[in-house]
């Protein structure tokens, strides 16, 4: 037996389930993932998988917190090996004390196991195959068996999975009952044949509350519909591809015309991303909300298509769920290394629009508020998400909306606005803001027409190269920026329990592990002001937060540090100020590597402390 | 030059339309492009089949890529919105505007670099798409604006101005139109306003995607000896199909043609193709057939031109979306807004 004490914990572990991709795996996982919710236990699932329909592995890694860290924290407690491929690696991952699931049916020599570890083994193909004669319900009722299982190795009620299988396939009667016996045989077996409850443990807590479970694309959808888009087109990409099925899933519910059943919406899947945004752009131009949502090689191939949205002034929304790059890259790992592709995408001088949200909540309300953004500014906007809120189903705050809200179409000038005497150009500075007034093709018999283009025109909207009326119009458009910055969600800051002139920069699904590492970091005396930027152009709290701190550190999910560069380039400060900490392999940054980082730069910091070297 | 606008010297008795519209109601900003180019016969053409059609201005959108094609918009319908966009991605462009206002027409403005080369992906799928929509390429074979290279339309054999031979298979537009999908295919001459003006306003009330390829001799580089799109060449290898009349539900019915010569098609808005049969066996319903004759004359190198195909009843993209009467671009917030009531159901099943 193992020299080191078994893990003791409860309702703070992860485990990790490690599946053959394809085996249906995934959703007995997730029902799992539930069962814990349902215990009232915050828990925090990320798929990891690779680019492949079936047949690679697959891990699926649950983190159970009831603190509400819903970051991933790295290790392993519990490794639910169930992939004999990747069986070595699985072992090795687990924590000293831990404790490791198998399937015992064909028994495994004494070396392929730890003897630091408590190991659990259920006969689970046997039993399978001693109770199913189809291949497929073999495969998928051994699933749910290792379920039941955990459900009486973790102390999990067994009737909460129960209700949660009958709330599954409610009207699904068949379904149910066939689901919830090999639940039990799994439950039973484990309870007759393993030491259950193990040393960690599910215990009934109030730490959900009113929270709900869902992923980022699925909300970037939601919020699409909520945020009055009647146009989408796109082209399939991994990992952004369900942000469209999402939206047509709700367009179906929500937007399905009662009386005759006919769509307020349309829906194109293009040929490629470029005929995707010019679709966009061409809805866009004339009078309705569109967008579409791609990732890396997306962007890449929409450049062009973005300088003519910026330099025609279109409003369009793109949901950019990151990935891993450059080229096709880590298609199903999760990046935040868009920034400088879409901040100054296309050719010439531009700068656009973006949102990051940091959760499916933020992936609703900014996915929403994009569409305002966009028509306010006549300009495109990229909410920039990332495969980890992307694909992952995370805890959030629920969805709301105020039913007083109306959307901000902009500045569009009507056919009576027209009649009664007003001056239009299409590309007059009337306010002083930047942001000229537009018409809608088709407003006014005589009056308001003009010609889009990407070549140079005057304020009219009429052809010229005249040097005059391209600085004018370039300056317009930065005076347009200047009006984003103040546009655009505020930054949010959390500061430190005490004053200190440490801080820390951070955007999107970094936030979960950025707010744990506050906590761990307090724990060691180390005091670091948050700041979450949600928008660009940044607005002047963010540049205000550099300066009033010696020292900032940059916290990012790429190789470069694009936020950084943006900063440096937007706020024009100290390249010495902005300490980088990248996390860059692929998996979502963890609490442990920020702290870590942190705490080491701050150690070797105070050799040389900022201060001093000001005063010699 | 394109930023002058044409000065209004009306007279006081030029003819108008039922909707009280001159002709230079329909004219646009005064054209840049050579003396003698084919691309501004065709802007006249369209300016004329707008014209008779009654169609309000302001209710068309005309859409271009870019090369001297896609300046043309600029100069005819000055009071309709347009958008010159980028080279080749006109059709996404067009596609997306007609997805957000069904109720408009659309018209878009490409040429053969612009159709044929860069944008083949963009023209063949906006074809197969079924955007409701009148596509005119104006096909001259070269690139004008960039000084007479050649493009994918450009026949095997032809020579450049410089004595360049094109070696390269040419690519023909209306056969993969055909092929595509596209419900209403023409091929017509600018040289040939009689042929080209009917021809257009069939177009314009075809529902669906209708396809317009009209050779445009390019004055400057492509209309030399040794060229297949000059003047004299397309002149002298005209094949022409048909001579098309059009007539709308209001104009009385020409019937002066003898039986058997006529062939009659009513559109889905009630208007009538009158087609004046050149040649005896040829059959615009038929797409195989259509396909097959466009080869066999190919081959024999001449240019057929005419209405070679319709479907009078085609149906189109926003058919196929089954999309909602009004244009997607009018519904109101009440309309596309489902509120905080459902939010909260949604919330719940989230749980």
């Amino acid at each position: 037996m193992s020299q080191v004490k078994p893990i003791e914990s409860s309702n703070d572990f992860v485990i990790k389930f490690a599946n053959v991709n394809g085996s249906g795996s995934a959703s007995a996982n997730e029902l799992f993932a539930r069962a814990i919710m349902r215990m009232g236990v915050p828990v925090a699932p990320r798929n990891i998988f690779p680019s492949n329909i079936q047949g690679m592995p697959t891990w699926y890694e649950m983190r159970v917190s009831e603190a509400g860290w819903l970051g991933r924290r790295g290790g392993c407690d519990l490794m639910v090996a169930m992939n004999p491929q990747t069986w070595d690696r699985d072992i090795a991952e687990i924590e000293p004390g831990g404790y490791l699931f198998y399937d015992s049916t064909k028994s495994q020599p004494r070396s392929r196991f730890r003897e630091d570890i408590t190991v659990l083994g259920i006969p689970l193909t046997e039993m399978c195959n001693r109770e199913y004669t189809d291949a497929r319900q073999r495969q998928l009722f051994k699933n749910i068996m290792y379920v039941g299982a955990l459900t009486a190795l973790l102390g999990i009620d067994f009737s909460v999975v129960e209700k949660l299988i009958a709330d599954q396939y409610r009207g699904k009667d068949k379904l149910i009952g066939a689901n919830v016996n090999a639940l039990k045989l799994g439950f039973d077996h484990a309870t007759a044949n393993l030491p259950c409850p193990i040393g960690l443990r599910v215990k009934r807590s109030n730490g959900v509350g009113d929270k709900i479970f869902i992923n980022g694309n699925d909300a970037c959808g939601l919020g699409a519909v909520y945020g009055g888009a009647t146009v989408a087109a796109w082209y399939p990409i991994t990992p952004s591809t369900s942000v469209i099925e999402a939206f047509s899933s709700y367009c179906r519910k929500y937007r399905t015309d009662p009386d005759n059943g006919m769509a307020r919406y349309a829906i194109v899947q293009a040929e490629d991303e470029l005929a995707s945004i010019g679709m966009v752009i061409g809805a866009a131009w004339n009078g309705a909300r569109a967008f579409t949502a791609t990732s890396g090689p997306g962007i890449s191939l929409m450049q062009e298509f973005f300088g003519l949205a910026y330099f025609a002034e279109v409003p369009v929304v793109v949901f950019n769920v990151q990935r891993g790059g450059p080229s096709t890259g880590m298609p199903t790992r999760t990046q935040q290394s868009d920034l400088i592709s879409c901040a100054y995408a296309s050719h010439g001088d531009t700068k656009h629009v973006l949102l990051f949200p940091e959760d499916p909540y933020e992936c609703f309300t900014l996915g929403a508020q994009a569409f305002d953004l966009a028509d306010r500014l006549q300009t495109p906007v990229f909410v920039l998400l990332d495969l980890d809120i992307g694909m992952n189903d995370r805890l959030c705050q629920p969805f709301d909306w105020d039913d007083s809200r109306r959307y901000d179409r902009g500045k569009i000038m009507t056919a009576e606005m027209l009649d009664s005497g007003k001056n239009f150009g299409r590309y007059l500075d009337v306010d002083g803001d930047g942001i000229p007034w537009r018409t809608i093709p088709g407003t006014h018999p005589t009056k308001g027409a003009f010609f889009s283009r990407g070549t140079t025109r005057n304020a009219y909207a009429k052809y010229s190269e005249a040097g005059t009326d391209y600085t004018y119009n370039m300056e317009r458009l930065r005076r347009k920026l200047e009006t984003a910055k103040k546009l655009v969600p505020a930054p949010v800051l959390k500061p430190a329990s005490q004053p200190t002139r440490f801080g820390a920069i951070h955007y999107g699904s970094t936030s979960p592990a950025m707010a744990e590492a506050s906590a761990l970091l307090e724990a060691q005396g180390v005091h670091v002001d948050t700041l979450r930027v949600r928008g660009f152009p940044f607005a002047d709290e963010v540049i205000d937060f550099v300066n009033d701190h010696d020292v900032v550190f940059v916290v990012e999910q790429n190789e470069s540090g694009q936020l950084r560069m943006l900063l440096l380039t937007e706020g024009e400060l100290d390249p010495k100020k902005l300490v980088r900490v990248l996390h860059y392999d692929g998996t979502p940054i963890t609490a442990r590597f920020i702290s870590g980082r942190i705490a080491d730069a701050l150690s070797e910091h105070k050799v040389t402390p900022l201060r001093k070297q000001v005063a010699s | 030059m394109t930023y002058l606008a044409k000065p209004k010297l009306l007279r006081t008795d030029a003819p108008r339309n039922t909707l009280g519209y001159t002709r230079r109601d329909y004219e646009g900003a005064i054209s840049t492009l050579c003396a003698g180019c084919g691309h501004d016969s065709i802007s006249a053409a369209v300016v004329q089949a707008c014209f008779d059609l009654d169609i309000e201005p302001h209710r068309v959108a005309k859409l271009s890529g870019i090369g001297c094609s896609s300046k043309t918009p600029d100069y005819f319908l000055g009071a309709s919105h347009g958008f010159n966009t980028t080279h080749g991605r006109m059709p996404s462009v067009l596609t997306g505007a007609a997805l957000a206002n069904r109720d408009l027409t659309y018209m878009g403005v490409s040429g053969d670099g612009d159709s044929a080369s860069i944008g083949i992906s963009q023209f063949a799928h906006a074809m197969r798409r079924g955007v409701n929509m009148t596509y005119i390429c104006e096909n001259n074979g070269v690139y004008g604006l960039t000084k007479g290279q050649f493009s994918a339309t450009a026949d095997k054999g032809s020579k450049s101005k410089r004595g360049v031979v094109n070696n390269d298979t040419p690519i023909d537009l209306v056969a993969l139109a055909l092929q595509l999908g596209a419900s209403y295919v023409a091929r017509s001459f600018s040289g040939d306003k009689e042929q080209l003006i009917p021809l257009i306003k069939g177009a314009l009330r075809h529902r669906g995607p209708a396809f317009i390829d009209v050779i445009s001799p390019c004055v400057t580089f492509n209309n030399h000896a040794g060229s297949t799109k000059s003047y004299d060449y397309v002149r002298e290898h005209n094949d022409a199909v048909n001579r098309l009349d059009f007539i709308l539900p209001r104009d009385q019915i020409n019937t002066s043609y003898a039986p058997g010569e006529l062939r009659r098609i009513v559109q889905h808005d009630g208007s009538v193709l009158h087609l004046r049969k050149l040649e005896a066996d040829y059959d615009p319903s038929d797409r195989v057939a259509a396909m097959n004759y466009l080869q066999e004359r190919h081959a024999l190198g001449e240019i057929v031109t005419g209405l070679l195909y319709v479907d009078s009843s085609a149906e189109d993209l926003h058919r196929h979306l089954n999309t909602v009467e009004k244009p997607l671009n009018q519904l109101g917030d009440a309309y596309l807004c489902p509120g905080s009531k459902a939010l909260d159901a949604l919330n719940a099943s989230l749980r």
